[in-house]
């Protein structure tokens, strides 16, 4: 499990530019589904065929990023954020663009006060002597995302892009030990989730499933003067009940409880007091889809530090297994 | 002229009526037909030599403005903004209100009697009014119901150096755009939607893009421009003159790369100046658009216009020339080579 | 007086967002005299539909079901639950409230607050927040979590009590008094004989961002909506302008979300058959179901009535009898006058 979180937290693919992502995920699926295809937006679909319920699995293989947006005479890149990145965050961190090229991220020294800093006050330097100089390596509207290369210290993993390559990992995991069914699936490795739950949206329409289950990252509450929350790392996966963008349907909520009970694997439910996901434009989609979510507890989202346990990916497996049967 | 006469019709979000009338009309003469939907858009439909694939341009007919909410005692209107308006630029305006168009100033108190407190800080829209003449409340509400649509008024001019000043050149320049373009002849389907309610959530394209269900859509528009003094280098969105602007990336829509590549190749290709929109704040339709039922390919062109949402628009004609031709460019190329809308649709680039 | 009681008794009945299950069975009933058929869809939509003779044509009339509400959110060692509201709420009204906690099974919580002479000055002065609020069970911990779990739904106690003046007060009358005008509604178009399909459609999820009727658009796809909500009662320090009188008849609004011509008959009518109104403008977003049904797949023309509710998204939500009624009359009118004029409002 850990070398495929590797693998796919390695690879990049910012928002909006999830070409090779897709590629990586696509060779590991390709030939184990029924049919593989990319739509209108970017969105990886594979399907099990079968006749029995149309069910959706999502997860987002899209990651936050910066986007360069000017270059001055100096050849220091000035950006804008692509989905949330925080700049105390960004701050110190080395940025890597689509091309390889590596760039530190820093701000305007004559900023008064920290808790003043905003990205709009930072710059990328990429080491390039003057604008010419860097435009041979960025242009503008290129993207780049965090560097933070997966580590295992225990059962953590610690790494860039958990959200959501740790998802897109139960998803691939799972269609390696298909359970025996006749329901038709569909997995779905979404895009621009960060940008706006878009890619889960149409991909939803074109399929039109009787429900649909997500697999994304969701907050804890287990870190040291934690904002309340119930979720801690290593409990199991979480069953989402709410959160900003969506009230999970009590039937999907309920199929998922079922299932953990049956595994008798640890679980725990998730109310999510910020941020959306997938589940959220699924809902809403095609005269309404009965959508719920299966939730990897991880610490430090959208910072290249994000930290899950190994051990939760494995029982989401599980009970995303058990809930196609 | 086309713009001069689109720019001084008024049509806030929600009452398009007079720049819908005018478009059905030149529409007609051009002997076209063109359907009204259930929210307001007109949809042009022209058919293509062999219509195997379907594209839709997209330009807004609604602009900013206010809506009557209420009288004071002395026969003052009291409004409320419909789209985005900076506030601190609303006292001493003109104004239009009502199909009647009814003349109006908007009134605050002026400096000599504001306290020193007042002075410092900006008026609030709650305290401004509307001044329309009227001696009494029944007099003000017989001549401008409550719920009736008010405009800037401001006449369209032409001044400097190949500049335009006017309101409502977001979008009326994209209006203005999209009748050029429907003079052409394409081996596609065109569908031309001139859409209501873009400036109050981008409502009408939504209901447009469902009904044309297009393989590609370009959106014609009037994008923010702010080299302008007081900003920095690194704000500046697009510059004036410097030719029509391609958005990689706002707040609604990530445009699709290998039609913006086409678009910027062609350009650079056939000599036609054009820019990329640096900065990634805004939306307009394409956000609406590029999610419509199962996803539409889409990407913004837009004429670049300084004080936007204000009624002193300024823009530079050689960027609205721009921005026709690179419009035009895409099309017959597109309509000369069908294999390039294949190649978009799936995901591939075009060599051009 | 009948309409009062009909309301009481739908306030009564909980049906968070989300989950109105619950309640869905009883509206069935209330629509089932007067309807061909009722249906609930997967999102717990009811819809009660009134076949017309040609069934060429649908209207849809719309009121939402769902109320705000909470969920467990955690339970902390002293055995009192923390919570996350479902829906807008200010925490200040939350201060010495009674709730019922859905758990095993229907329980009292009492949401508590600091003794003033506990508090510090500072904090004397500023609002509380909903993270700082708890429940109080009256349980030892160790009952507590034998009792209740994380996500269990927690609603207002519901206390009806009747004002001057044909007023009613309770919980969720945003918009237990749309449903009830619904109800209305049919009693009213008993004598009629429609050749369009009537769709009377009490909707879910309204309240967490206008999912139930999203759905029940997109799947009825009606050639005209009516959505009936609830819009501010006038209080004294309400903002002039935002708030509508009580008794004075249901606010018809007018802007960019609702379609100008339907929105012109239905004040013609009103006027025609002196029925009480008042006008309601709305700059853009209504912030009611009218918004999400205006751009359901190739556009729905909508227009939207509304009811002054005093005090909304309080225990104390306080409304007129005559408003609904009225509102009804009113809606009631408009879908007999809309069934045959159709093809000419609907043209621009």
């Amino acid at each position: 499990m850990f070398d495929l979180v590797k693998e796919l937290t390695g690879a990049f693919g910012v928002a909006g530019n999830e070409e090779n992502i897709r590629e990586v995920i696509k060779n590991k699926i390709q030939n184990v589904l029924d049919e593989v295809y990319v739509d209108t937006l970017g969105n990886l679909i594979g399907v099990k065929r079968g006749n029995g319920k149309k069910i959706m699995v999502a997860a987002h293989m899209d990651e936050i990023g910066v986007m360069a947006n000017f270059i001055d005479e100096k050849g220091y890149i000035r950006f804008s954020s692509i989905g949330w990145v925080s700049p105390f965050y960004a701050l110190g961190q080395k940025v890597k663009f689509k091309n390889g090229t590596i760039g530190a991220v820093f701000y305007e020294e004559k900023l008064d006060e920290m808790k003043n800093l905003k990205l709009s006050k930072m710059y990328i330097d990429i080491g390039a002597a003057s604008r010419a100089e860097a435009e041979k390596k960025v242009s503008i509207g290129d993207t780049a995302a965090f560097v933070g290369e997966a580590v295992q210290e225990g059962d953590m993993i610690i790494s860039k892009a958990l959200d959501d390559r740790s998802g897109c990992a139960v998803v691939i995991e799972t269609i390696k030990n298909l359970p025996k069914t006749e329901n038709e699936i569909y997995f779905v490795f979404t895009v621009q989730e960060e940008l706006g739950l878009r890619g889960a949206k149409t991909a939803a329409y074109g399929i039109k499933p009787d429900i649909a289950i997500a697999v994304d990252v969701t907050l804890t509450g287990d870190k040291p003067e934690s904002k309340p929350m119930e979720v801690k790392c290593g409990a199991g996966p979480a069953i989402k009940i709410k959160d900003r963008s969506v009230i999970c349907h009590p039937e999907i909520k309920k199929l998922l409880e079922d299932c953990a009970k049956r595994l008798n694997i640890p679980y725990q439910f998730e109310i999510l007091e910020e941020g959306g996901s997938d589940p959220g434009a699924i809902h809403l989609t095609a005269g309404g889809i009965p959508s719920g979510a299966i939730s990897i507890p991880c610490r430090y989202v959208h910072s290249p530090v994000e930290t899950a346990n190994i051990n939760d990916l494995k029982h989401a497996v599980m009970l995303l297994r058990e809930s196609l049967v | 002229m086309l713009l001069k006469e689109l720019t001084e019709l008024n049509g806030i979000s929600g009452n398009e009526d007079a720049v819908r009338e005018y478009i059905k009309n030149k529409v007609s003469e051009m002997n076209l037909e063109c359907k009204t939907d259930s929210i307001g858009n007109v949809i042009v439909h022209k058919k293509g030599s062999s219509s195997d694939y379907k594209i839709m341009l997209s330009a807004h007919m609604d602009e900013i403005g206010f809506i009557v909410t209420g009288y004071g005692e002395n026969g003052t209107l009291k409004f409320k903004t419909v789209g985005g308006i900076d506030e601190r630029i609303l006292p001493g305006k003109r104004v239009v209100i009502g199909n009647s168009k009814i003349p109006g100033v908007i009134g605050c108190k002026p400096i000599h009697m504001q306290e020193r407190e007042e002075r410092g800080i900006n008026i609030k829209l709650k305290s401004l009014y509307i001044d329309i003449g009227a001696e009494k409340k029944e007099e003000a509400e017989k001549l401008a119901p409550l719920g009736d649509y008010i405009s800037f008024h401001s006449e369209y001019v032409e001044f400097g150096e190949e500049c335009v000043k006017a309101k409502a050149l977001d979008d009326r320049v994209g209006c203005a755009v999209l009748i050029e373009m429907l003079k052409g002849q394409y081996e596609f389907d065109l569908y031309a939607c001139f859409t209501v309610q873009e400036e109050v959530g981008l409502r009408g394209s939504e209901v447009a893009a469902y009904n044309v269900n297009p393989d590609i859509a370009l959106i014609i528009e009037g994008t923010t421009c702010s080299d302008v003094p007081e900003v920095d280098k690194q704000d500046y969105s697009t510059l004036l003159g410097e030719g029509a602007a391609l958005t990689i990336m706002d707040r609604t829509s990530y445009a699709d790369k290998n039609l913006v590549r086409l678009i910027y190749d062609l350009s650079k290709k056939y000599g036609i100046k054009v820019q990329f929109k640096q900065t990634t704040t805004g939306g307009n339709d394409a956000g609406k658009i590029q999610r419509s039922r199962s996803g539409v390919k889409v990407a913004s062109i837009s004429v670049p216009c300084r004080y936007i949402h204000s009624p002193v628009s300024v823009m530079s004609k050689r960027d609205y020339e721009s921005c026709k031709e690179i419009v035009s460019l895409a099309l017959r190329e597109m309509s000369r080579n069908t294999d390039y809308i294949q190649t978009i649709k799936n995901g591939g680039t075009v060599d051009v | 007086m009948e309409c009062i009681s009909v309301l009481k008794e739908l306030s009564v009945h909980t049906a968070v967002s989300g989950y109105e299950k619950s309640m869905a069975d009883y509206i069935k009933e209330s629509f089932g005299k007067d309807c061909d058929s009722v249906e609930e869809d997967r999102f717990y939509n009811v819809i009660g539909i009134k076949k017309g003779n040609k069934s060429n044509k649908k209207i849809m009339i719309t009121a939402h079901y769902d109320e705000i509400g909470f969920l467990v959110s955690g339970i902390d060692e002293k055995g009192f639950l923390r919570f996350t509201s479902v829906g807008g709420i200010d925490p200040k009204i939350l201060l010495a409230q009674e709730v019922i906690v859905h758990g095993r099974s229907d329980l009292l919580g009492i949401i508590g607050a600091k003794p003033p002479h506990l508090l510090k000055p500072e904090e004397a002065k500023k609002a509380v927040k909903m993270g700082e609020l708890r429940i109080d069970m009256g349980m030892t911990p160790e009952k507590v979590r034998e009792q209740v779990s994380i996500g269990d739904l927690i609603t207002f106690k519901a206390v009806p009590f009747e004002l001057q003046g044909k007023k009613l007060s309770s919980k969720t009358l945003d918009n237990r008094c749309g449903v009830t005008s619904l109800i209305e509604i049919l009693k009213e178009l008993r004598p009629f004989k429609f050749d369009s399909d009537i769709y009377v459609v009490a909707t879910t999820q309204e309240e967490v961002g206008l999912t139930g009727v999203e759905i029940a658009s997109y799947n009825l796809q009606p050639d005209i909506a009516i959505v009936i909500d609830a819009c501010h009662g006038d209080i004294p320090d309400a903002p002039k302008g935002e708030a509508y009188a009580l008794g004075k008849g249901p606010a018809v609004a007018i802007g960019p979300n609702l379609h100008p011509k339907l929105t012109k008959k239905v004040i013609e009518i009103a006027k025609s058959e002196n029925i009480p109104y008042q006008i309601d403008i709305e700059r853009g977003d209504t912030g009611t179901e009218a918004w999400a049904t205006q751009v359901s797949r190739s556009g729905i023309p909508t227009i939207l009535l509304s009811i002054p509710v005093r005090y909304m998204h309080t225990t104390v939500e306080t409304v007129h009898a005559n408003d609904i009624e009225n509102t009804a009359k009113l809606a009631a009118r408009f879908i007999v006058k809309a069934e045959t004029e159709m093809e000419e409002l609907l043209c621009f």
